[in-house]
């Protein structure tokens, strides 16, 4: 935390945090602390005057099936998302660990995903899927598969699930690769010699291994899939159709910006942030046994 | 590895082949659009080998109209755009970080750990779940519409604030005591010793701002409304929505190439500072 | 080139105390060695007269001035550290040079130091190369030759050596005392490792528990060690320790053995005496029976216990010499080679 030896005080110290702190505070503390204020007002319908009204505001959402639903459809979302990209990841990170020599090309081949940006995704793979021109759905109609995301939410729901999947592959690989690359090699030929095949290694040894960065990629995909898909979700379906894939983030934005309803809006900031503030302390929690490992 | 059989090695390398094409097939359907004609683009099935109207669609997207039918700044203006923001982004998080990690790390001042707990908080507040009020604040300071307004609210980032505080101390004391002998005074300490002693891990942070920049959609959506502000990101919402009534995929998916080339690149050609970078700072 | 004070110098981190009362006084030109085992505050001590630790109370004086509140840069010395803390970014040259830099030297006399401090240590042939180009023993020349350069009034040593292999350290130590005769600079070195500390010091202070136990010549240390702690931790191997009373004008150990000392005191007494001053002798009185021996080569060590107790002795034999494990061999102790402590206050008696 702390080193042994330190400049002699002076004001320098307080010039040297003063950039930081001023915009943590203008627009992290300040903002935050008015999401909380706001979160407790009710405007009224011209915007005039606000009223002050405790939880009224929470106990809104508490009772608002819509609100209820987006909260569910968020955690099968995050779920679905964390669990394809991982489990994608995982395998190819499996596979890449063994080709010794192509391991190096493989990630080359499999990282871009990250560089782009999650709107884009949304942008490829809403062409991919366009229902008139789209290559997947013309394959699909050979298995009897109607595919309109337009109109079908359970549709829409798999595309935007798969568009924010792709994206975070290359992450997941990368964190699963490096990972495996640090066991022990002598680990793996004990277990070798013990009479375990690759496949029984990998579930029995290397899976167990690396269960450390399966939970910490978990909880990142989560924040990943919670906060950073809007951009795909408002490219791809703008939470439609009717209200299939509105997640909490993209509720936020909706209410408050399209909707108005600042106080609403605001307590759905401050559910949120009990959200992030909860998996950064589970992170954190990790990353302290993690030293200790 | 150990068993280096025929067929584990060909089930390997097919594997990974497969998940190669499954993760590249999204941008090679992305470049195959932006190398056919608006007609091509128009009739199912779409191409999947590639055509000949790469330089056309490519002049037409960054210098010509653009997309007919809407009101969208120029290409190079909207990749001139993200460059500023990615920029400006990337090496202010990494200035008032280093500076900040620096005065942390190495002095002891009162309030220290006040400071530190008040950057720590950053890393709990995303802007998504700060979004209105961040917004009126940037409105407020008169700051929409501006490479500040863009920038500035982003640029405050624990994590990197986390790494440089991990870097630094790792250096050993003895460098600092040893500079004191010397007679270098903090400043000079900081720039001599310290960024030179640092430099991998910036260019690795570097390369991680700059993708975060870059790709950042919300925030431009809300604090830009000037057309010639748009960045090349948020450019390719708008487009789709366009699409709805002409679909002109070619231009678009041009458009969206434009707009994946910087960051992929970056991350391609710096792949092993990138690597290095990731997996430290999040760890 | 300067004289070293150290008056009453304390040390306290809150409320606890880990230097007590330290007194000294360091004549121009000396070498000094700060021995003890580690956490005795000998690094610390260092780095208080380097200006890396404040001073909690009492006074460091390097020649006329007081330097309690001068900054290291302000002190005029040079410090050599034991991991040499080359900076790794720069070349040696630039290494070497940083500091003249930081006081404006003007290029041409940084140039004329950097070389002949160079040609002193023969590195000149590595002076463009980068510290992870070279090896352990070149790293230690360079932080040496940075530390030269400076042309200071005091050379402060930290442990300098620690980080070599045995037979470079052997040589490292013979070439820092001829460097340090030849420039003739004031010098303060810290080390844990007894031989290098009577092989290098004019004077070794012995440091214990924040304690000066000793400050003298490395002869004044080995022949009348001021305390049971400095007789230990001087001489190799280490001094045997039996309880014992003197009466009547000589010493009886436990097992009723009685070794003639001029002594007109009685009190219960540690002796003290070297495994190399204990004599063979058929007729001797102290018998110790043998339990392990050790061929050294050039001479024998024989580890057991004394005839009749569970007190553990050691005498070291010149030559070659077979014995049996279980056998008893007389030894003869020179009432001159004897030292006696209080075993209260585990200082000198004298006789």
């Amino acid at each position: 935390m702390l080193k042994r030896v330190h400049f002699p005080s002076s004001p320098l110290p307080y010039l040297l945090v003063a950039p930081q702190l001023a915009i943590t505070l203008i627009f992290f503390i300040w903002p935050a602390s008015q999401a909380f204020y706001q979160s407790f007002l009710i405007e009224d319908a011209f915007g005039l005057g606000s009223e002050f009204v405790w939880f009224e505001n929470f106990e809104v959402l508490w009772s608002d099936s819509h609100y209820l639903a987006a909260f569910w459809r968020t955690a099968v979302f995050s779920l679905l998302v964390a669990g394809l990209s991982m489990g994608f990841a995982l395998v190819l990170a499996g596979f890449a660990q063994r080709a010794v020599r192509g391991a190096l090309t493989y990630r080359t081949l499999l990282i871009w995903p990250y560089a782009v940006a999650p709107v884009l995704a949304g942008a490829l793979w809403v062409f991919m899927f366009n229902p008139t021109l789209g290559i997947f759905p013309y394959f699909l109609e050979f298995f009897g598969i109607d595919w309109n995301h337009y109109l079908n939410g359970g549709q829409a729901m798999a595309l935007v699930v798969m568009a924010a999947a792709w994206k975070q592959v290359a992450y997941n690989f990368l964190f699963y690769l490096a990972a495996m690359q640090s066991i022990p090699p002598s680990v793996i030929e004990a277990a070798a010699i013990d009479g375990a095949g690759p496949g029984r290694r990998f579930w029995t040894i290397i899976f167990p291994l690396i269960s450390p960065t399966t939970f910490f990629l978990l909880v990142i995909n989560m924040v990943y899939a919670f906060f950073e898909t809007f951009g795909i979700i408002h490219a791809v379906t703008q939470g439609g159709p009717g209200t299939s894939t509105t997640i909490l983030v993209y509720k936020v934005f909706n209410d408050g910006f399209v909707g108005l309803d600042l106080g609403g809006s605001a307590a759905q900031s401050v559910i949120l942030m009990v959200l992030v503030v909860t998996m950064t302390v589970i992170q954190f929690r990790y990353v302290e046994r993690k030293v200790e490992y | 590895m150990i068993e280096n059989r025929p067929f584990t090695r060909f089930l390997t390398h097919f594997v990974l082949i497969c998940g190669v094409i499954a993760v590249a097939l999204p941008i090679w359907i992305t470049f195959v659009a932006a190398t056919h004609d608006e007609l091509r683009m128009n009739q199912a099935p779409l191409p999947l080998l590639p055509g000949s109207y790469l330089w056309q669609n490519l002049k037409q997207t960054l210098f010509g109209e653009g997309l007919s039918g809407t009101e969208q700044a120029p290409v190079w203006l909207m990749l001139l755009n993200s460059l500023a923001m990615a920029m400006l982004i990337s090496t202010g998080k990494i200035a008032i970080s280093l500076l900040s990690a620096f005065a942390i790390v190495y002095f002891k001042f009162p309030f220290r750990m006040t400071c530190f707990w008040m950057i720590f908080i950053t890393l709990m507040l995303p802007v998504e779940v700060r979004i209105l009020p961040t917004f009126e604040v940037v409105a407020n300071l008169g700051m929409l519409n501006s490479y500040w307004g863009l920038s500035i609210p982003l640029i405050a980032s624990a994590t990197a604030t986390f790494m440089f505080r991990q870097v630094f101390l790792t250096v050993p004391d003895e460098m600092l005591e040893s500079a004191r002998i010397d007679g270098a005074g903090p400043m000079r300490f900081f720039f001599d010793i310290l960024l030179p002693l640092s430099r991998t891990n910036i260019a690795a942070l570097f390369v991680i701002l700059f993708i975060f920049g870059w790709n950042q959609y919300l925030w431009p959506l809300l604090i830009t409304t000037d057309t010639s502000m748009t960045t090349i990101v948020m450019s390719i919402k708008q487009m789709l929505e366009a699409a709805e009534q002409s679909p002109q995929w070619n231009i678009i998916m041009t458009t969206a190439l434009l707009a994946m080339i910087p960051p992929v690149f970056v991350v391609i050609s710096m792949q092993k500072l990138f690597v290095q970078g990731l997996t430290e700072t999040d760890k | 080139m300067a004289e070293i004070h150290l008056t009453d110098l304390t040390k306290s981190y809150g409320p606890t105390e880990v230097l007590h009362h330290i007194e000294g006084h360091i004549q121009d030109g000396e070498f000094i060695v700060i021995v003890g085992p580690s956490g005795c505050g000998k690094s610390t001590l260092l780095r208080m007269v380097a200006g890396l630790e404040t001073v909690s109370s009492g006074e460091i004086r390097i020649g006329e001035r007081r330097v309690n509140e001068l900054e290291p840069s302000e002190r005029d010395i040079a410090m050599v550290f034991q991991n040499y803390a080359l900076y790794p970014h720069m070349s040696v040259r630039a290494n070497m040079a940083y500091g003249l830099k930081i006081r404006k030297l003007s290029q041409a006399e940084i140039n004329r130091r950097v070389e002949e401090a160079a040609d002193i240590l023969e590195i000149r042939q590595y002076l463009d190369r980068k510290p992870r180009q070279l090896s352990g023993g070149q790293r230690q020349r360079v932080a040496m030759g940075r530390a030269i350069v400076r042309d200071p009034q005091v050379f402060l040593f930290d442990e300098p050596l620690s980080n070599l292999d045995a037979k470079l350290r052997v040589q490292m130590r013979l070439e820092i005392r001829k460097l340090q005769q030849r420039l003739g600079v004031t010098s303060i070195y810290v080390t844990h490792d007894q031989v290098e500390a009577m092989t290098l010091g004019d004077r070794l202070m012995v440091l214990n528990g924040g304690y000066v136990e000793q400050f003298g010549t490395p002869i004044e240390l080995y022949d009348r060690p001021a305390s049971i702690f400095v007789a230990g931790f001087i001489g190799s191997p280490a001094m045997n320790f039996l309880p014992a009373e003197v009466k009547d004008g000589s010493v009886v150990l436990s097992n009723g053995v009685i070794i003639p000392v001029e002594s007109p005191k009685e009190a219960n007494v540690t002796l003290g005496i070297r495994p190399e001053h204990l004599q063979p002798e058929p007729e001797g009185a102290i018998a110790l029976q043998v339990e392990m021996v050790e061929q050294l080569g050039a001479n024998t060590l024989l580890h057991g216990t004394l005839q009749g107790t569970d007190k553990a002795l050691t005498a070291s034999v010149a030559g070659h010499a077979t014995y049996e494990n279980g056998e008893f061999v007389n030894f003869s102790a020179p009432a001159s080679m004897l030292h006696l402590f209080d075993p209260e206050t585990e200082s000198r008696l004298e006789l």
